[in-house]
């Protein structure tokens, strides 16, 4: 056996992230329960060095390593880049607010380095085997986090609900990638996609296993129809799981089927399954209309914020896949565009959420939020920005995403998935300007709200900066977005 | 005196102002309020140049400014000002620190973020109306609602957040397919640019290649987004909720300004962009703006409410001026020149109006006009002004309404002599609600004892009033410099209208022989 194709250099942050994590629980008993904090802290830090590793690695030529399993490129660099952004500040802003919920513990903080670990594998994955692993990596860790609060009777619901719809997910996923072995004898993506070359029309075996492999996918990324177990469990978790969990294993996900739909089927430019690829595009795009769609009903009927925000990130899922839908450089430069201004609104928005509700995760409704506007200026005006920007209204990140997703879309000729995308843009104004109304527009209710710790609010700072930067000057980010999506041609 | 980037500076000095305003301490309403004022002044007197230097002969774009702003080029920030858009400009900067100045007392509770409201507005206008990238426009056209949707529900009445709510979703559904629309057309444009005056100039020359089917449905597109900013009727309903609820200022820049986006998108967008278009769908344009001028009057005559009489009178007025674009005369340009004016005329009238009753309702806490009557006999000089802008918005000859109205009847009778003698009935109506109004609030006896304590205006009020009833008079007396400046811009609109091509565009073709002989006879 070859040893030299194993290039540790590669996955050093995966290798920071899950030695940072076993070094907290082993520190875990050690720990006074009052100075639990600094568990947080090294996970910050851990992410912080996890991203510095990567900064040293060069991107500009992409190869794979471990055997065609581990993919070192642009793409899976941007990503990995976001997820350990996600984790350092999932840890960061969860620190003071586990104190409050009397969570503290080492192992939040562990599992949170380790399903960062699942996430960038996913992204960097250019096998099945691996995909899978990170996959269940990332939702085992999500698994126990989202029942953190074990006095917590919804906590419990969210957990179990998750975990067993997710293992329900996982089967599909799982045998999905069995059949595609069986059919095509391999698990890797450039050899899948040359295999099925040669076969010319695709197999029955290898139908099934792709559509299981995107009902498993479905349910990982909450799409309509299968995005049933979202709201519940984001509602139940602890709100700073949920902010994780928005945002995290959502851009995971869309990475992972990014790589498989772009890297392991036949591109339509060879043209030689060009069966599969429309087949792919239509059942894509009735899942986008649904997902926009329904989401963002739903959506409007909410009272309670964590679950209307749980929706509306169902919602904008169905935004991202008009841009998978769409299939093309430009569509795919605006989907990573868009899933990184969506990780910072989002994170910021539920930071905000997070850090204004009292113990027990009260004071998540929206009529909690009365005359804000005139008791805590800044979180309010903050808080407006991100609602702002989720809307899709200019001069925010928010809005320049969405423009070029649905300018991509057009492009291709889906003028219709465009329209039916604006449409539902309407709609979000709805509930979004709905909390802005109670903000602004009514009087408090007299409740003390707590000042934000400063590490949260430097969270939500970086957060709010980055949503207005990429609104205002988005050249950048998108010259960044292009240059990922050059492994992917 | 050449100032350089003068249009940047017009557009982007209240902005800058607003954020200065973070800076000042809650408690000092009273310099916050100077600041905005000297703000909104100074964006004024910047904008004064832009008249005085700006060249009638020349139709295009004048004191053109281009940087690029998103990758490099393709989204370009891009402003510039032809006759059309002059005239806008000059009336926001005009009438935003007019506003400012009437909220002076009004506004007490959260001074602050009310006056970075106004500003934040205003650079939001001025940008809607001088931004050439359609893109940048855009922007412009959303980012304005955010204080305006603040504005109304924030300070408004009692039911400001239905109305706010309401205004934000009629005008989010527009202007979000217009969106669409403006991606539809830079893809046909060869994805390279959101240029206006490049898109138009390809659409133009025909070097795009447009079906009328595409290009039908682009003009549905765009036309929705203006028709429910104008309020075409039946798209008018948001109008008279936000309009009531609103507190004064924000009424003033609604009636004044925002509804002339809506003209101003019709004559900036619509017609160059879409000319076959526009051709084809004007006689149902006409027919919706007739029944707009015809229903806002009668369902103003009813009103018990004077905001939401001024209110309805609005959706009148404003259907006059989409009948004059839409006129589309042979020879000469009256509907146009006469809907343009009116655009002026409406803002200026209509927003002195609004300042009225807004005075009105400070003393009586009340717009009821049965909690009037014989108010003249205690408050001659509020009278008096009212009197000079209700005769004003009837158009009166000798005041500015008369001169727009005629122009726009002209060109309406040119092309359709049925459409504009009901036109010309619905402004007789129009005459007969402000009259009736006016007798009822301001004549006969005092009904009511409450009324004769009412104090007449101050001299701030009167200040207020002063510049607007001046240019009434001027554009009444002497209109000649103003039709004269937009003259050039609005030829080249309609000669891209008429050189386009219509399949069934026989509509007007068909009373070409007596548009001749009646142009022959005006002249």
């Amino acid at each position: 056996m070859n040893l030299d194709n194993l290039d540790y250099f590669a996955i050093l942050p995966q290798i920071i992230l899950v030695l940072a994590g076993m070094f907290i629980l082993l520190l875990e008993p050690f720990t006074p329960r009052a100075r639990k904090g600094q568990q947080g802290q090294i996970a910050v830090f851990a992410s912080f060095l996890a991203a510095f590793a990567l900064s040293f690695q060069h991107p500009g030529t992409p190869h794979a390593t471990f055997y065609g399993m581990f993919l070192v490129d642009s793409f899976s660099w941007i990503f990995q880049w976001l997820f350990f952004v996600i984790t350092g500040i999932s840890a960061l802003v969860a620190i003071p607010f586990n104190e409050r919920e009397s969570i503290n513990r080492g192992e939040y903080y562990a599992l949170l380095l380790f399903a960062c670990s699942g996430m960038s594998l996913m992204a960097a994955s250019g096998d099945l085997i691996l995909t899978f692993l990170g996959i269940e990596i990332l939702s085992i860790a999500t698994y126990i986090l989202a029942g953190f609060k074990r006095s917590d009777a919804r906590a419990n619901e969210s957990s179990l609900k998750y975990f067993l719809l997710g293992s329900f997910a996982t089967a599909f996923l799982l045998y999905g990638i069995a059949l595609i072995y069986g059919s095509t004898g391999t698990t890797n993506y450039a050899a899948i996609r040359a295999v099925t070359g040669l076969q010319g029309t695709p197999s029955l075996t290898l139908m099934i296993g792709l559509g299981m492999l995107l009902v498993g996918f479905g349910f990982k990324l909450a799409m309509v129809p299968f995005h049933a177990w979202a709201p519940d469990v984001y509602e139940g978790a602890p709100t700073a799981v949920t902010a994780f969990m928005i945002v995290g294993p959502k851009a995971a996900g869309f990475a992972a089927l990014i790589r498989v739909l772009v890297q392991a089927l036949p591109t339509p430019d060879a043209s030689l399954v060009p069966v599969l690829k429309n087949e792919w595009a239509t059942i894509l795009w009735a899942a986008a209309i649904l997902t926009m769609t329904v989401g963002n009903i739903v959506a409007t009927l909410q009272s309670n914020i964590k679950r209307m925000l749980a929706y509306s990130a169902i919602a904008h899922a169905g935004y991202i896949l008009v841009g998978i839908v769409a299939n093309s450089a430009a569509s795919y430069r605006a989907v990573i565009f868009y899933i990184i201004v969506y990780t910072a609104m989002n994170l910021g928005a539920l930071s905000i959420v997070l850090s204004l509700s009292r113990q027990g995760d009260r004071r998540v409704n929206v009529e909690d939020y009365a005359g804000m506007g005139k008791s805590q200026p800044l979180p309010a005006a903050l808080l407006s920005l991100f609602l702002i920007s989720l809307a899709g209204i200019p001069l925010t990140g928010g809005f320049v995403g969405k423009f070029y997703l649905f300018s991509a879309a057009i492009h291709e000729g889906y003028v219709g998935l465009a329209i039916v995308g604006v449409l539902n843009s309407v709609l979000s104004v709805y509930y979004y300007f709905r909390l802005m109304v109670f903000m602004y527009m009514k009087e408090p209710q007299g409740t003390e709200i707590d000042a934000i710790p400063l590490t949260t609010l430097a969270a939500i700072a970086i957060a709010a900066i980055s949503v207005l930067w990429a609104g205002i000057f988005p050249t950048w980010l998108l010259n960044l977005a292009s240059r990922s999506i050059l492994p992917l041609q | 005196m050449h100032i350089k980037n003068i249009l940047s500076l017009v557009t982007y000095l209240p902005a800058a102002a607003a954020v200065l305003l973070l800076l000042f301490p809650r408690r000092s309403e009273g310099a916050i309020k100077s600041f905005a004022f000297l703000a909104s002044v100074t964006t004024f007197l910047l904008s004064l140049p832009l008249f005085f230097q700006f060249d009638a002969a020349n139709g295009g774009m004048q004191f053109e400014e281009w940087a690029p702003w998103i990758e490099g080029g393709l989204i370009k920030h891009h402003l510039g000002i032809d006759g059309i858009s002059l005239f806008l400009i000059l009336l926001t900067t005009f009438l935003t620190p007019l506003a400012i100045l009437s909220s002076w007392r009004a506004v007490s509770q959260r001074v602050k973020p009310f006056m970075m409201c106004m500003l934040f507005l205003e650079t939001g206008m001025i940008g809607v109306f001088c931004a050439l990238d359609l893109v940048l426009f855009y922007v412009f056209w959303e980012v304005m609602l955010i204080p305006m949707y603040f504005l109304i529900g924030v300070w408004g009445g009692e039911r400001r957040v239905y109305a706010a709510v309401k205004f934000i979703l009629y005008t989010m559904v527009g202007s979000l397919l217009m969106l669409v629309a403006i991606l539809y057309l830079f893809h046909l444009n060869g994805g390279t640019s959101f240029d206006y005056l490049e898109i138009a100039g390809n659409l133009a020359r025909g070097s795009i290649r447009i079906q009328f089917g595409e290009e039908f449905w682009l003009f549905m597109a765009f036309l929705l987004a203006f028709a429910i900013k104008v309020p075409l009727f039946p798209f008018h309903t948001w109008l008279p909720d936000a309009h009531v609820e609103a507190p004064t200022a924000g009424s003033v820049i609604l009636a004044g300004v925002l509804l002339k986006m809506g003209t101003y998108g019709l004559l900036r967008f619509c017609l160059p962009l879409f000319p076959s278009a526009a051709v084809v769908v004007a006689p149902y344009l006409s027919v919706l703006a007739l029944v707009g001028i015809v229903y806002g009057a009668l369902v103003a005559m009813v009103q018990p409410d004077l905001k939401k009489l001024v209110a309805y009178s609005s959706v009148s007025h404003m259907g006059l001026v989409v009948l004059g674009i839409f006129a589309f005369t042979q020879s000469g340009l009256q509907g146009l020149q006469g809907s343009m004016l009116q655009m002026l005329n409406h803002g200026l009238s209509t927003g002195a109006l609004f300042l009225l009753v807004g005075m009105m309702y400070e003393r009586r806490h009340s717009r009821l006009i049965a909690d009037f009557g014989g108010v003249a006999h205690v408050n001659p000089v509020l009278a008096a002004l009212f009197l000079v802008v209700t005769l004003s918005s009837i158009g009166l000859p000798g005041l500015n309404g008369f001169v727009g109205e005629v122009l726009i009847l002209v060109g309406t009778f040119l092309s359709s002599p049925v459409f504009a003698a009901i036109a010309a009935s619905g402004m007789i109506l129009g005459a007969v609600y402000m009259l009736w109004m006016y007798q009822r609030v301001f004549l006969g006896t005092i009904s009511h004892e409450e009324n004769r304590k009412m104090k007449d205006l101050c001299a701030r009020e009167k200040l207020l009033l002063l510049p607007i009833l001046l240019v009434m008079l001027w554009i009444g007396v002497y209109s000649a410099p103003f039709l004269r400046k937009m003259e050039a811009s609005l030829q080249l609109v309609q000669q891209r209208v008429h050189n386009a091509h219509a399949p069934g565009g026989g509509y007007r073709l068909g009373q070409s022989r007596a548009n001749t002989d009646l142009a022959g006879a005006t002249k």
